[in-house]
């Protein structure tokens, strides 16, 4: 096995490490994770399987195998950064309706505080 | 013999305030409006939004008799006037009025809104600065974009709106309804027309002389004023296409 083949695996498996740390910690939610998981799992399997990159190269009429590594990857990350500002968008939206509610609600407590305090002076009278 | 009554009910109206920072024009803004004469048949209360303000507007509106609806984080304009909007819904009022805490919309062009919704009968009144071309005309860029946006209106809603970029509004009901639901966040002005219009509400607008802002700065400077106008074309586009 080559030098670069171990450096990667091992590499891959200390990230895989990670990710399941994020998780068990609850930092990171388990459907975020899938991807990451996916990512690593590529990569093992290309590390373990070197001419497996020539062999989807041929298979993809792409000449240099290099290429085919950074056209997949930065599509996969494109479209996982689009996921990412879809996330954001929605929690955008969630934490405007919650200050909204929120603000309303304070609103609600202050005319509810005034009214009993004005029953309480009506009747201590 | 309880349709005199409902008959003679004066119709709620609700004058929103959005703020960010206006510590200065405030008090004057609120004591303008206090000394406004309403006609006999308008009940009208006041609520001024504290977009999370840095200042103490919190703290100056107090002082007054006013509804304050203190949001715990800055929303931005859209979300600062829908707010307002949905506490006009919550309680039943007949009519949102919107005016800039900055003193940029004199109070007392209100009754011009409520005279021209009680003439034409429109779902939404734009108080406009162009019609008549009197008082403060703003600087030449703002009435570029603003030509500019009378333009997509146009191309979007059929409507001639030209003064869309106006915050100076009034929504009936329906209005209100709809807004509740759907508000633009940043810059809204120009999409929410998009919206309304979409959802069959007429449009209809009345000249007011509007001033410079007291105090405060706008919310769109120079440099923020292409991606204000790229944002608001996407915006008005999508709520165009969208059902």
């Amino acid at each position: 096995m080559a030098r670069i083949q171990i450096i990667t695996i091992l590499l891959d498996l200390f990230f895989v490490a990670y990710i399941s740390r994020l998780i068990i910690k609850g930092k990171l939610r388990e459907e975020y994770a899938i991807i990451w998981c996916l990512c690593t799992l590529v990569l093992i399997i290309f590390s373990l399987w070197r001419e497996g990159l020539q062999v989807m190269a041929n298979l993809f009429g792409v000449f240099e195998p290099p290429n085919l590594v950074f056209t997949g990857f930065i599509f996969a990350i494109l479209i996982y950064l689009l996921h990412l500002s879809v996330i954001v968008s929605k929690l955008q939206n969630n934490t405007r309706n919650l200050s909204q509610q929120i603000s309303l609600m304070k609103e609600d407590i202050e005319t509810l505080k005034k009214q009993i305090k004005n029953d309480d002076n009506s009747s201590a009278n | 013999m309880s349709i005199p009554v409902i008959a003679t009910m004066p119709k709620k109206v609700l004058i929103i305030i959005p703020c960010y920072n206006e510590e200065n024009s405030l008090p004057l803004v609120l004591t303008e409006l206090g000394n406004i004469i309403m006609p006999d048949d308008y009940a009208m209360s006041i609520a001024v939004i504290n977009d999370c303000s840095k200042d103490n507007t919190a703290t100056v509106a107090k002082q007054y008799n006013v509804i304050l609806l203190d949001l715990p984080m800055n929303l931005g304009i859209g979300g600062a006037v829908q707010t307002g909007i949905k506490y006009a819904m919550n309680n039943n009022f007949d009519i949102a009025i919107q005016l800039d805490g900055d003193g940029q919309h004199p109070p007392g062009e209100i009754i011009k809104l409520l005279n021209a919704h009680q003439s034409f009968g429109a779902d939404i009144i734009i108080g406009s600065r162009f019609i008549d071309n009197e008082g403060f005309q703003s600087s030449l860029v703002r009435r570029m974009g603003i030509r500019y946006f009378y333009r997509l209106n146009k191309i979007f809603t059929g409507n001639n709106i030209f003064d869309s970029t106006s915050g100076f509004r009034l929504l009936n009901k329906r209005t209100i309804a709809i807004a509740a639901n759907n508000y633009p966040d940043d810059y809204p002005e120009p999409e929410s027309l998009v919206i309304f219009a979409k959802a069959g509400l007429s449009i209809k607008e009345v000249p007011v002389n509007m001033r410079a802002r007291l105090g405060g700065v706008s919310s769109i400077n120079h440099s923020a004023s292409l991606f204000y106008t790229l944002k608001v074309s996407i915006g008005m586009l999508f709520s165009f296409i969208r059902n």
